[in-house]
């Protein structure tokens, strides 16, 4: 499937070569400005990624929340109703436990091996990426590691980040976690069939995430509610639409 | 705690950027760090520490620099700073911003021998 991966190493290692031979003078105190973003290579790699779903006519899309805010829960919901075929690269990384529910309701799932890292980068999905059938989707979503802050940092090469968030982890998650909830196309706030036993009011919640991210994309889904899930499936299928 | 995927790849940076330059040692590493890259300063602190030892930065001194929010809005035409979290233009609160600066983590400086 990829003819040009690892091309990001190469770049670098030939660019150092060429420099290799121009510093003649060792044991002297040198200072170097360098301004370079400490995640390039990551960056790179993500850009990578998303040429192959590029290429594929796929739309990627990562799915970031707190562990158990409903993640595998709306993919196994979606594939009850999307029209889009879609795929999924799981980054539950103890277990495949998630994996097999979704490859259970035939959904083409693979799971990251990663250990015990507390979020997926783009090399990881690339492998991912390497085992699935993309020409035979519309959408490949990646499952991020259940985690509010890590995975915030890391651009895995999808094009639209969905961050969900449930009614019972309380009020105050947009406020705390504000650099995750910056990057999100949409938010997803879950569970609402859980309102009546919780505190929690969910237009001052919306209100806080468009202080940080103006006009951002909010819907309110709960699992047993398949119009709510279907508003969820059209928000994808427009986001579809609009890249042609 | 991904300042310690972080500080790996700075590690690998500083190394690639040592040979280039036919350096043996790293002196000193400086690193700009956006009040909105998700990146906490003090386990970053930490992560380096932790991790220099045994590399081309075990004698580094490690500087950290803060970056705000820095926008430009294109409403009112004006570069402003924003105060952490809040994305409204301070001057005429539009919302159509470009960021400049202050939602990522740069190596900035390397001083070497
Ligand atoms: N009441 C209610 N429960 C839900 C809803 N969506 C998910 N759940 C439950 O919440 C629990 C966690 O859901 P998951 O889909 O496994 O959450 P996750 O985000 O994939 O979790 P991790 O992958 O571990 O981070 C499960 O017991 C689900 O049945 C919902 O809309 N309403
Ligand atoms: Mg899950
Ligand atoms: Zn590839
Ligand atoms: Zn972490
Ligand atoms: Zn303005």
């Amino acid at each position: 499937m990829c003819t040009d991966c690892g091309c990001s190493t190469r770049g670098t290692q030939e660019k150092a070569h060429e420099h290799l031979h121009d510093n003649p003078q060792l044991n002297d105190t040198k200072t170097i400005s360098v301004i370079q973003k400490i995640l390039d290579k990551n960056d790179h790699e993500a850009n990578h990624n998303r040429s192959h779903l590029d290429n594929n006519g796929v739309l990627g899309i990562n799915l970031m929340s707190s562990p158990g805010s409903g993640k595998t829960a709306l993919l196994e919901a979606l594939s009850e109703i999307a029209k889009f075929k879609f795929a999924v690269v799981e980054g539950d990384l103890e277990t495949s436990k998630d994996a097999d529910r979704l490859i259970s309701k035939g959904i083409d799932a693979v799971q990251i091996q990663t250990g015990s890292a507390c979020h997926l980068d783009a090399f990881m999905v690339h492998k991912g990426l390497h085992d699935i059938s993309l020409d035979a989707i519309d959408v490949c979503f990646v499952e991020n590691v259940g985690n509010l802050v890590c995975p915030a940092s890391y651009d895995v090469g999808t094009h639209l980040n969905i961050v969900l968030v449930s009614i019972p982890e309380g009020e105050d998650k947009i406020a705390k976690y504000p650099v995750m909830f910056r990057q999100a196309d949409l938010i997803l706030i879950t569970k609402t069939d859980l309102l009546p036993y919780f505190e929690y009011d969910i237009e001052a919640e919306k209100k806080e995430a468009r202080r940080i991210k103006p006009n951002v994309d909010i819907l309110e889904i709960n699992t047993k509610d398949t119009n709510s899930i279907q508003k969820v499936a059209d928000w994808i299928e427009f986001k579809q639409k609009m890249r042609g | 705690m991904h300042e310690y995927s972080i500080v790996q790849s700075l590690m690998q940076s500083c190394e690639e950027n040592a040979r280039a330059n036919n350096a043996t040692q790293i002196t000193k590493v400086v690193v700009k760090i956006g009040v909105m890259s998700g990146v906490e300063p003090q386990l970053l602190q930490t992560a380096f520490d932790t991790f220099k030892e045994e590399t081309i930065c075990s004698n580094a001194e490690f500087i950290m620099t803060m970056q705000s929010l820095k926008i430009w809005c294109n409403d009112c035409k004006g570069e402003y700073i924003l105060p952490k979290d809040t994305y409204n233009c301070p001057q005429c609160a539009g919302v159509e911003l470009d960021i400049l600066d202050g939602e990522d983590i740069y190596l900035m400086q390397l001083e070497m021998v």
